[in-house]
């Protein structure tokens, strides 16, 4: 027996002295490895994109008509055409040159042809961001003669409905104005869907990197385009690996295995605080992190409950504790920090001031209520914090916490009673989420879309006008003045309660420089990254 | 000398012809039996689809779809159509061997299966592996210790493998072996460096790269299972160790047992030959039923260390509520089952004249 153990350790040491190998490689020099969660995307065609890591390759995937570039994001120039444009009189034709000696990866010329296309295949297709661009009034029939190339250089853009010109050129800056190959595309044309079933796992840009494989859920690896139209990329290679776990991510990115890992929380980022390899850069967001009440509720309905409400948040304890360093307080729809942002945060937690409240819409002793949460990073925290300031004033909140498949259909059939979630804007003009938080054309059981307001069930017409007169606005100061009251009247009695504006802590490898990262999911760009 | 009158009986063709017949009867009984237990299979897992509380269609066009992008895709998934015509939709495509398209890799399922099911087969036969060389003399060793320290110190180990939450274990694992001792890689299956330089011939990391002579990427590949397939292995190996120690027990407590020591035979052979001997039936459907669980997929393991298997797969498809990839992979997973139990049967066979 004594021999049989001795095998058998003998047995375990050799095995695991076999397997001390030799000092893990470095990622290669010119290639930039990054660690994230890629089982969000579930496209690559632009005329459907809607998810994070699909915007964020489709942003260096492809090029576009406008852009918020990697050397200044802060304005809108023009992408493949040139910055200045044409408008006529009425404010509804705009007219684009294309830039000169731009190609595709293919090797395909650019022109006027594929601009014209790429609009008129987003709109033909009608997936789900194709009403960026159907709210101009274009569609399927009338696309053609509404967006047209007047010849090789020049493409010519008609909107039926009245729009400022900043919001039009905004709304130009989004995936939906991705310019696509339009001889690759129609090549693969399969009983005319416009190449839509190949464009979904291929690419036919013409932008700072090719994609040479997406395998779902695994990775993505590009390649640079030398020819790109701002010069080639730095590095050669950008691979992202789709590592589910932040706990991994941060394991490889300490091990150097990769150059930066995407999705650390709050705590791991504070764990790497004294590792000198490691360096943490924080960015923007233009996330609203909020709660929803649903007004079919008749507590959510009484004004009083929900001003309560408002004062029942420990916004700023929040912050300062397990939301540190990557949450500020933000409690109005539009993020702080950009055009027409509203930064008045008039909430505290105010228990006394909230019971008085809650008396005078006769509740002096609370009610029960539920409260739907994502089971992500940090919305169980925040949950039971709210959960905890609303018990002081006799408010009984239940937390239901669930995937987001399941609490994306609960939210959009109106069976919630109260939401914790969060909202992105779609692209970066004020009517991108006042579209959303601040109309609500239809509140009947069947609409042709479905806004927050619309799934809060908040009829308000008023402030529906006024959200849509602001987007026909042409002075940009009145423009502003009008986003601002609009936001004043949603903070003070609409059916949510604004909570806080993330940023963004990204932790990458000490010799990596040049990382762009803007405050939404699709500016997000390669080509200026390098590793020294 | 045996009865010539039974030797002629046996020759005679009447007796061969009903052991065909029996052979006949026995494998219709098996068809009929597979194919009631895989539409027993389809069914339930096609209702509960059904009743899950995720919607397939905001899984594919996203929360902001307007009604009519949400309403095309609606219709063009079928869900339009009764269940019962769903669920005939379905079947008649799968005796065309069509197991469809999954929403949220765009790929036919039985693409995504045949690119996924062989790392998880790799790492399940080299945990189960680990699992059965380790698991089996430990449970002998302890049986035949039994309430010595080398007993106590193999229950232990058994016991935190049985207890221990795996995803805990593989973190902690990552965390000694990978970043702090640098003994082994990281998540993943390979580089990415290495990506895509070795030819898929049979899927099987380890054994491809061999084949295209790539000794840097066996290495690597090597490097990077050895830790996850520890890990289960471990898992296994509690359970083998445990119920090898059981089986022994028994066995060493039957009178043959001191009859063959009385009689001279030392107690290694004994109990190495004779009484392991003895238990290889039992045993063997307990590591059968370890494979079984391993090849299924371990979705904590898998998701620890980013390895892409049909356990993530599975797991991801639950999410996105995609029914071609749910039932696709239930009726890989049921197969599974289905071939360990006939090789099992295949296995009792040959260690067990008394079923021949």
């Amino acid at each position: 027996m004594r021999r049989t153990t001795l095998l058998l350790v003998t047995a375990l040491t050799l095995g695991l002295a076999t397997l001390t190998s030799p000092a893990q490689a470095e990622t290669p020099k010119d290639t930039l490895v990054m660690a994230k969660a890629i089982d969000d995307m579930i496209t690559a065609d632009p005329a459907e994109i809607y998810e994070f890591t699909g915007g964020e390759v489709g942003t260096n995937v492809y090029d576009r008509i406008m852009r918020f570039e990697a050397e200044d994001l802060s304005k809108i120039v023009g992408g493949v055409v040139d910055s200045d444009y044409k408008l006529s009189d009425d404010g509804k034709t705009f007219t684009f040159k294309i830039r000169p000696n731009q190609k595709f990866h293919s090797g395909n010329p650019l022109t006027a042809d594929d601009v014209a296309f790429s609009l008129q295949r987003v709109v033909k297709l009608n997936k789900t961001p194709a009403f960026l661009i159907t709210q101009f009034g274009w569609t399927p029939d009338n696309v053609e003669s509404l967006v047209k190339a007047i010849d090789p250089e020049t493409v010519q853009m008609t909107i039926t409905e009245e729009f400022a010109p900043s919001l039009v050129l905004n709304l130009l800056t989004s995936v939906v104005a991705s310019v696509v190959d339009k001889k690759v595309v129609m090549s693969h044309d399969q009983g005319g869907d416009l190449g839509y079933a190949w464009l979904k796992m291929n690419e036919a840009g013409s932008g700072a990197f090719s994609m040479k494989s997406w395998k779902p859920n695994e990775s993505v690896v590009m390649e640079a385009n030398p020819d790109y139209r701002l010069g080639a990329p730095k590095l050669k290679r950008v691979v992202i690996r789709h590592v589910a776990e932040a706990a991994s991510q941060r394991l490889l990115l300490e091990k150097g295995d990769v150059d930066i890992a995407r999705d650390l929380t709050a705590d791991q980022v504070k764990g790497l605080a004294g590792n000198s390899d490691i360096v943490i850069n924080t960015y923007p967001s233009a996330d609203t992190y909020y709660m929803a009440l649903n007004q079919k509720d008749e507590h959510l309905r009484n004004p009083k409950v929900r001003q309560a409400l408002r004062w029942l948040v420990d916004y700023q304890g929040m912050v300062d504790t397990f939301l540190k360093g990557q949450y500020i307080v933000h409690q109005s729809f539009w993020p702080s920090g950009f055009f027409a942002s509203y930064d008045d945060n008039p909430f505290k937690l105010d228990v006394a001031k909230a019971k008085q409240l809650l008396s005078d819409a006769g509740y002096p002793n609370g009610f029960d209520i539920t409260l739907d949460t994502s089971t992500q990073v940090p919305f169980t925290d925040i949950a039971q914090n709210i959960q905890q300031t609303f018990a002081q004033a006799g408010i009984n909140v239940k937390i239901k916490q669930q995937d987001s498949g399941q609490l994306f259909p609960l939210y959009r059939a109106r069976q919630h009673q109260m939401v914790l979630i969060y909202w992105s804007p779609d692209y970066m003009d004020p009517h991108s989420n006042a579209d959303s938080f601040a109309r609500n054309p239809d509140n009947s059981d069947n609409p042709k879309s479905k806004p927050l307001a619309w799934r809060n069930a908040w009829e308000i017409p008023d402030i529906m006008a006024e959200t849509d007169a602001a987007v026909k606005e042409r002075d940009t100061d009145k423009r502003k003045a009008m986003y601002i009251d609009i936001q004043k009247k949603v903070q003070e009695d609409g059916p949510f309660i604004f909570l806080f504006q993330p940023t963004r802590q990204t932790a990458m490898r000490k010799n990596v420089s040049g990382w762009v990262q803007g405050p939404t999911f699709d500016v997000v760009y390669y080509r200026l990254t390098a590793k020294d | 000398m045996p009865d010539v009158s039974v030797l002629t009986s046996l020759s005679a063709p009447g007796v061969g012809q009903s052991r065909l017949a029996a052979g006949l009867r026995h494998a219709t009984r098996l068809i009929g039996s597979l194919i009631l237990t895989f539409l027993g299979l389809t069914v339930i897992t096609f209702c509960l689809a059904r009743v899950l509380p995720i919607d397939p269609v905001l899984a594919i066009v996203g929360d902001r779809a307007p009604m009519d992008v949400y309403n095309a895709m609606h219709k063009k998934l079928g869900l339009d159509l009764p269940l019962y015509q769903q669920y005939w939709n379905y079947l008649v495509q799968l005796c065309h061997g069509d197991f469809g398209v999954s929403n949220f890799t765009n790929q036919p399922v039985i693409d995504d299966l045949i690119h996924r099911f062989p790392a998880t087969f790799e790492l399940a036969t080299l945990a189960i592996l680990i699992g059965v060389v380790f698991g089996v003399p430990m449970g002998v060793i302890a049986a035949a210790n039994q309430g010595r320290w080398s007993d106590h110190v193999m229950r232990v180990v058994g016991l935190i493998g049985y207890s221990m939450p795996v995803f805990w274990l593989g973190f902690v694992g990552l965390y000694i072996f990978y970043s702090k001792l640098g003994w082994v890689a990281g998540p993943g299956r390979i580089e990415s460096y290495y990506e895509d330089i070795v030819e898929p011939v049979t899927g099987l990391m380890l054994i491809d790269s061999l084949i295209a002579g790539e000794k840097d990427i066996f290495w690597n590949a090597l490097s990077h299972i050895i830790l996850p397939a520890s890990i289960l292995g471990y898992l296994s190996l509690a359970y083998i160790a445990r119920m090898t120690r059981s089986f022994m027990l028994s066995q060493l407590s039957q009178e043959y047992i001191l009859t063959a020591q009385v009689k001279g035979l030392s107690r290694t052979r004994v109990i190495w030959r004779h009484a392991l001997g003895n238990i290889m039936v039992p045993l063997i459907t307990v590591i059968a039923l370890s494979y079984g669980y391993l090849l299924e997929g371990a979705v904590l393991t898998e998701t620890v260390f980013s390895w892409t298997g049909i356990g993530r797969y599975l797991q991801d498809s639950l999410r996105h509520n995609d029914m071609n990839a749910v039932l696709g992979t239930t009726i890989l997973i049921g197969a599974m089952y289905v071939t360990l139990n006939l090789l099992s049967d295949l296995f009792y066979y040959i260690l067990d004249p008394r079923s021949r």
